[in-house]
């Protein structure tokens, strides 16, 4: 029997910062010395290679393997900073049935032999491929921004992870995790957006980690490099990286990393907005 | 640094993003599965060439592409029995 843990990062809206996330949950487990594999679940539309810098390597992909034309081994690719990180990508197929649940079940069976951690970065939406991407998860990461939109489809979401999972249909109860994401500190104080507090609130999930809003997040997407290898005294990397102290069983209260103010930035406080 | 990077010339990172899209998006538009198709054939061949003289698990020969602006490398990675092994 395998240890490895099956992570689905999930959110129901789109733009809210899956694919961020899984990219920097994954690159911080594999920093720990963790065998971590990143699959991207968004058929048609991939981008977990992207944002990982892979996307020059990729040949094989999930649909390949599915349907048995390349074996996982072939279709894996390896990261270039950290060789114990694996991408399995999507297919750029628009073909929306590709995926088949034998399919995606066999190959998660397979990857558990060889790794740890298995972060599924889920598409948009509530469709099939949604759902699979769920289907074998072990726990899920929830994705929000504090925005009324997003938490609404977030509540969507934990609603089918508690119906159409694996663990659900065995009687279990899925452990969940909220990520809050673009969180701005000065606008939620002054009451413009919703607190963090709010969120669990509404959504009565614990809470994993709180990424600022940053540039840092568009910075290491133009370079192709997870956030929490970009540059690792950013904001969002210190907020990943607590994430996944919490991710493996740590017990630490929940900070909200705060931009460092230029001077300009402090000088000027108060006198903008 | 200059005067001219401090005030605000054109971030390096937005530069090296565009370069990789134009790399990306040319093979994309132009491949249709040419790439896997070649990857699986000479998989098969150069894996019936070394068996001949070695005796290796075929999951242990791995082809590795990485496109660039005008080259496309391959890399064949092939994993050789242990002394003791075999």
């Amino acid at each position: 029997m395998s240890n490895a843990t099956v992570v689905v990062v999930t959110s129901g809206k789109g733009g809210v910062g899956k694919t961020t996330t899984t990219a920097a949950i994954a690159s911080a487990l594999a920093k720990e010395g963790y065998q971590v594999c990143a699959i991207d679940f968004d058929v048609g539309l991939r981008n977990l290679d992207l944002i990982m810098g892979a996307e020059r390597r990729v040949v094989f992909d999930l649909v390949n393997v599915v349907r048995g034309e390349a074996s996982i081994k072939q279709a894996l690719v390896r990261d270039k900073k950290l060789s114990n990180l694996y991408l399995l990508p999507a297919s750029q197929t628009r073909d929306k049935d590709a995926l088949t649940e034998e399919g995606v079940a066999s190959v998660i069976s397979e990857l558990r032999m060889y790794f740890d951690w298995i972060i599924c970065d889920s598409p948009a939406g509530i469709e099939r491929g949604a759902t699979l991407a769920m289907r074998h998860a072990d726990e899920a990461i929830i994705v929000s921004n504090p925005e009324v939109s997003s938490v609404r489809d977030c509540d969507r979401i934990i609603g089918l992870l508690d119906a159409k999972t694996k663990v659900a249909e065995d009687g279990g109860r899925m452990p969940k995790h909220l990520m809050i994401t673009r969180y701005d500190t000065e606008r939620a104080k002054t009451g413009d957006m919703l607190a963090t507090d709010d969120v669990v609130d509404i959504l009565s999930v614990p809470l994993i980690g709180v990424v600022p809003e940053s540039k840092d997040v568009l910075k290491a997407s133009n370079v192709g490099l997870p956030v929490t290898l970009s540059d690792e005294n950013s904001t969002p990397a210190k907020a990943y990286m607590e994430a996944v102290r919490r991710l493996l069983g740590e017990e630490i209260p929940v900070t909200i990393p705060e931009e460092k103010k230029s001077l300009f930035g402090k000088l000027f406080k108060g006198r903008a907005a | 640094m200059n005067i001219l990077s401090f005030f605000g010339k054109r971030s390096e990172s937005a530069s090296v993003a565009k370069n990789r899209l134009q790399i990306l998006l040319a093979h994309e538009r132009a491949d249709n599965g040419t790439d896997a198709a070649l990857i699986s054939s000479l998989r098969e061949e150069i894996l019936a060439v070394v068996a001949k003289k070695i005796d290796i698990d075929p999951d242990a020969v791995r082809l590795e592409m990485d496109r660039d602006g005008d080259v496309t490398t391959l890399g064949i990675d092939i994993e050789l029995p242990s002394a003791r092994a075999s």
